[in-house]
């Protein structure tokens, strides 16, 4: 596949991928840490993945093969349409197999399959701030992050155990890392957490609108915010996945009539057509 | 020396500007999520003297007229860089982002560190050192490595690793330092701790 005419390698100009690149590099060495870097106007609107996409287009090169995940789907219109796009201005390969690609761009999901050293994630980053709903103010959260003062955050967690029981937070789940940065693991579910403690993968955090740019280094410490005694626990839907049985995935409920029919299947639809095809082949042997 | 083929005297930059910059970026990246792992950057065929392929094709993919540098590496390196990079040349080591060295670097501690809310507004240093050896010498730890990476680096000053710990303990703040030989690159970013082995 080769590149559409007209646009540089990767659609932004050399000064844009230099800066974001010199900002990658700053916020690979200090894991969790938010560094600004001048967000361009894409070609689609902040919110639809803007600053995963500047992260990828300063990265990507034309050996590299690249997936993109919208809620773990690879045929969502976000997915497809940032797929699509990259094949247009960079002319890369693209594919579904999580086991294939060496750049995956993801909107609020990580996928089944483990990852492996070598790969680069992508993590499109609505709202990089962990603290903006405890503080507004940016420059307090500034500060707070440069004193590592993240009483807050303990405080609203605690909060929501003497209210609720438990903590009332299923997606976003404020994350530490390297036992210094705290750091907000974009909208993935709380369930995904744990596939983010010393990943072998190297993980890139853009947020576009916010014009944050963040990372967390292959095998880095990163911790789930809890309690000694109310330990951070993962949910997931305690069914098996409709499609595919799995019991270990995430999984997404969907509504299939209005009498209140519903089933549940795997987020992830990568890894779950991979366990059919293999379900599949074994019913034929 | 190499063949002086433009009316200027200079050597070229990268061989194709996107792909080489690109290319050496991926290395560059590499690097510094695999600590003292060397990463061999291609594309730089004739490199000024006495820059190594590999620090001349690092501040031509990072450098440009946003980042002040400063260097050692003498006229014929500036004026390379000037033409190619665009980006100013200062004469205090403070005020660059990033530092070629090809002698003796100046001490950690007198360059951009960076502050506790903006630690990335820090100096990157670049030294071109003799030899970088995988599997043996240093032992490094910290993010990016999984268990312990071992490099041996020749031609850096003695008192490197007690810099390097002095750096290591201002953290957020401090210096990152990429190490370069020949065509090949490898990172210390200021997470990483290095036990002499």
């Amino acid at each position: 596949m080769s590149a559409e005419a007209g646009y540089n390698f990767g659609y932004l100009d050399e000064n844009t991928k230099r800066m974001i690149r010199r900002a990658l590099l700053k916020a690979v060495a200090v894991p969790g840490h938010q560094v600004p870097f001048g967000s361009r106007e894409m070609p689609l609107p902040y919110g639809w993945g803007t600053g995963g996409i500047q992260v990828t287009a300063s990265v990507i090169g034309p050996d590299d093969t690249l997936k993109v995940i919208d809620q773990g789907a690879d045929d969502t219109t976000n997915a497809v349409s940032i797929r699509r796009f990259f094949a247009r201005v960079a002319g890369v390969a693209t594919t579904e197999r999580t086991g294939e690609a060496t750049v995956i761009q993801t909107r609020h999901r990580i996928p089944e399959t483990p990852l492996r050293e070598g790969q680069i994630l992508v993590y499109q980053v609505p709202m990089p701030e962990p603290l903006f709903r405890l503080e507004p103010r940016v420059a307090e959260t500034k500060r707070m992050h440069a004193l590592a003062d993240y009483g807050l955050m303990h405080v609203k967690l605690y909060e929501d155990i003497a209210r609720h029981g438990h903590v009332a937070i299923s997606y976003n789940y404020p994350v530490m890392v390297a036992d210094r940065y705290l750091m907000s693991p974009s909208p993935i579910p709380a369930f995904d957490n744990p596939k983010l403690h010393r990943m072998p993968a190297l993980q890139l955090f853009g947020a576009g609108r916010e014009k944050r740019i963040y990372a967390v280094p292959p095998y880095t410490d990163v911790r789930s915010l809890d309690f000694e005694d109310h330990p951070f626990r993962p949910v997931r839907a305690d069914a098996p996945c409709a499609l595919c049985g799995s019991r270990e995935s995430y999984l997404d409920e969907v509504v299939t009539d209005d009498r209140g029919g519903r089933m549940f299947v795997c987020s992830d639809t990568d890894y779950c057509n991979t366990r059919q095809a293999a379900a599949t082949q074994e019913a034929a042997e | 020396m190499p063949t002086t083929d433009t009316p200027l005297g200079l050597t070229p930059g990268f061989a194709d500007p996107v792909l080489g910059a690109q290319g050496c970026f991926r290395a560059l990246l590499d690097a510094m999520a695999g600590p003292g792992r060397p990463q061999r950057i291609a594309g730089l065929a004739l490199p000024p003297p006495p820059l190594s392929a590999a620090s001349a094709a690092a501040l031509l993919t990072l450098a440009d007229a946003d980042t002040p540098v400063w260097t050692d590496a003498g006229a014929v390196a500036e004026a390379w860089l000037r033409f190619h990079a665009g980006c100013p040349l200062v004469a205090d080591p403070a005020e660059a982002v990033f530092l070629l060295v090809t002698g003796t670097p100046p001490r950690l501690a007198t360059l951009a560190q960076g502050s506790e809310e903006e630690p990335h507004r820090s100096a990157t240093l670049l030294v071109q050192v003799a030899g970088l050896q995988e599997g043996f010498g240093w032992h490094l730890t910290g993010p990016g490595i999984e268990h312990a990476h071992r490099l041996r680096v020749e031609g850096l000053q003695a008192d490197f690793t007690t810099q390097w710990a002095a750096n290591r303990a201002g953290f957020p703040r401090g210096v990152d330092v990429v190490l370069c030989a020949g065509e090949w690159l490898a990172a210390l970013p200021r997470t990483t701790r290095i036990e002499e082995g």
